[in-house]
């Protein structure tokens, strides 16, 4: 499971960082919410993997990290989605708004010259 | 239980919450700008009595939820919490004040932003843990997000989306950097981890090294340290004057941050991971130092060489502060709020100019190089904002580099004074060379003559506000004493974390035993 779990915060974290350098906006808000993803993998990985564990007390169970998951990083996580997510939504808005006034969905709001390549 | 330090958070908060409510149009701006000022003035009170509580001192630990500081959410005022504090509280008067002319009018929902980043400005100085720093952090960069962009168009959207887009990757370094953070120690409370990381099992370095490197990285893209300051002097350039002003306190904030984790968690007792980080902070402030002086140079306007000069001090804090003794930490942290007003008040020494010569170059001049009409007043505080800021006496920037200086190792001499005085004096070179360019232009013979009366300038808060910041410079070089004693003695607190550690470890729930 640590392995499937890492390999995959890692290829979450290489497409992020590929799309967040490419040259269109909507590709870096991609890219963004990939990296996002993988981060909260990664918090939640900073639990210890454990399966089939509530993170809740419960009566007549010990109260130790043996008979639990660790609650902290999922509420971690929660925040982590949240605040995500709303700046995902804020760039999307911004990235709109610059395309609209700017006449580019370039991230520098206008066409790189031909002869220098780049773009797309 | 005291509950003084939730109240600077609170404040605000609510007043933020309050203006919302205002922003119909049957209240009309006068309704709004007083809810603004009654919050910045409550803010101001609370906040006094803070710093007197904190000032001798006591470290104030507040438990959110009544919860142990180990499992809950701390909030811890000391000294250093109540410094920064009130260098907050008086740029944001000026910034409002100098708003409260017009801008607050034009952009939407400005004084809820505004107020929200007081929360956030505020809340990062008074936390005491690391996540709940982060989530102050996020929501001071989403007001400024918010002050930056709104009423903006075309080139200052795409400027924002750079800002945005770099600042949202630089908290998800944070957050990946805290996830193995708690992965390795299993406490986010800065104080417990101050304990516990010198009791670190030797297996587990490496993990925590990268964890706190990648920590360190974030706090200086947020200072705009060397590889990291390229986003700062577009954004800050394009920026509204009295938000550009504001957001001068927030690379301080990365510093801060720097400074807190510096002291609490790499100190003298911190095992194999004392003075982590110290030699690379040192050198990289140096180069950005250098290079923040080379771009103050080569500016073609104003407020992108105010901009670089944000930059500059920025590096010269991060000299003081990878030093880490008690004499460069003191000399920093009264270079800090003195630096702070002053790149404030040039910021908005440029857009008064900025106004007047676009005012008249409407009357019909062609060059908008043309001398300025009206120029005595601007060039009065742009000369007292341009002594100041380059640190000649005999205001505090001097004093605060001379003990710097000072109290500088005898190993790295060489190094930190050619680094500082030669950033220095390109500083002077660019600053004189604007001056001579602005100020004292000699109209030529295809240069039209300035208008003779130019009924222009006048809106006389915008004047208040630039003499406001720059009397708070000059009253920090009057006191100058006083306040370095006060420096002096948060340094030594600093540098003794054990009181700091104890009082959040020991303080314990009043109504809850877990």
């Amino acid at each position: 499971m640590e392995l499937a779990l890492a390999s995959a915060i890692g290829v979450l974290t290489a497409i992020g960082v590929y799309l967040l350098l490419r040259a269109r906006s909507f590709d870096v808000i991609l890219g963004m919410t990939f990296l996002s993803y993988a981060t909260n993998l990664l918090i939640f990985s900073a639990g210890r993997l454990v399966s089939g564990k509530a993170p809740v007390l419960k009566d007549g169970v010990a109260s130790d990290l043996a008979h639990y998951t660790d609650p902290l990083p999922q509420a971690l996580v929660l925040t982590a989605i949240v605040i995500a997510f709303a700046m995902t939504a804020v760039s999307i808005v911004l990235a709109m708004r610059s395309r609209s006034d700017n006449h580019s969905d370039h991230v520098d709001a206008h066409e790189p010259d031909a002869g220098h390549g780049g773009g797309a | 239980m005291n509950h003084l330090p939730i109240l600077p958070i609170l404040v605000p908060l609510l007043g933020a919450a309050l203006s919302l409510f205002v922003e119909h149009r049957r209240y009309g701006p006068r309704m709004q700008r007083g809810v603004a000022w009654a919050s910045l003035g409550l803010l101001a009170l609370v906040e006094a009595l803070l710093i007197a509580a904190t000032s001798q001192g006591e470290v104030m630990v507040y438990l959110l939820g009544d919860w142990p500081a180990r499992l809950g959410i701390a909030l811890v005022a000391d000294g250093l919490s109540g410094w920064m504090l009130g260098t907050t509280l008086l740029l944001a008067m000026a910034c409002l004040l100098h708003a409260c002319t017009g801008w607050d009018r034009r952009a939407p929902h400005f004084h809820a932003l505004f107020q929200f980043q007081l929360v956030g400005l505020n809340g990062a100085f008074l936390t005491g843990d690391i996540f709940n720093l982060f989530v102050f952090f996020e929501v001071l960069l989403i007001a400024s997000y918010g002050l930056l962009l709104s009423g903006g168009r075309g080139l200052r959207l795409r400027i924002g989306l750079h800002y945005v887009v770099f600042n949202v990757s630089a908290s998800t370094v944070f957050l990946v950097a805290l996830g193995m953070l708690y992965a390795t120690l299993g406490s986010l409370n800065m104080a417990e981890i101050g304990q516990r990381i010198a009791e670190l099992p030797p297996s587990h370095l490496k993990l925590a090294k990268a964890a706190l490197g990648l920590l360190l990285v974030v706090f200086c893209a947020k200072a705009a340290l060397l590889p990291l300051y390229l986003w700062l002097p577009e954004s800050y350039a394009r920026a509204p004057a009295a938000v550009a002003a504001l957001f001068v306190i927030m690379t301080k904030v990365g510093l801060y941050a720097v400074l807190r984790v510096g002291t609490l968690w790499f100190g003298e007792g911190a095992g194999a991971l004392a003075g982590y980080g110290a030699d690379w902070l040192l050198w990289a402030g140096a180069a950005t130092l250098l290079l923040g002086a080379l771009g103050a140079l080569a500016a073609t306007r104003l407020r992108v060489q105010v901009a670089y000069l944000v930059v500059v001090s920025a590096a010269t804090l991060f000299i003081a502060f990878a030093l880490g003794n008690a004499g460069t930490i003191s000399a920093g942290l009264y270079y800090l709020p003195h630096s702070t007003f002053t790149a404030a008040a040039l910021f908005l020494v440029a857009d008064l100019i900025r106004r007047r010569r676009f005012r008249a170059g409407e009357r019909g001049e062609r060059e908008l190089a043309a001398a300025l009409p009206g120029k005595t007043v601007p060039g009065l505080l742009f000369l007292v904002g341009a002594v100041a800021v380059a640190g000649l006496p005999p205001l505090a920037g001097f004093l605060a580099k001379a003990a710097l200086l000072s109290a500088v190792p005898a190993a790295l001499t060489g190094l930190v004074w050619a680094v500082v005085l030669g950033g220095g004096l390109l500083v002077i070179i660019g600053l004189v060379r604007s001056g001579i360019r602005l100020f004292w232009h000699v109209p030529g013979e295809d240069d039209a003559p300035p208008p003779p009366d130019p009924d222009v300038p006048a809106r006389p808060f915008e004047t208040a506000a630039t003499s406001l910041l720059l009397a708070c410079a000059v009253a920090m070089s009057v006191f100058a004493a006083p306040l370095m004693r006060q420096t002096d003695a948060i340094a030594a607190q600093l540098l003794a974390p054990q009181q700091y550690l104890h009082d959040v470890r020991g303080t314990t729930p009043q109504s809850r035993q877990p």
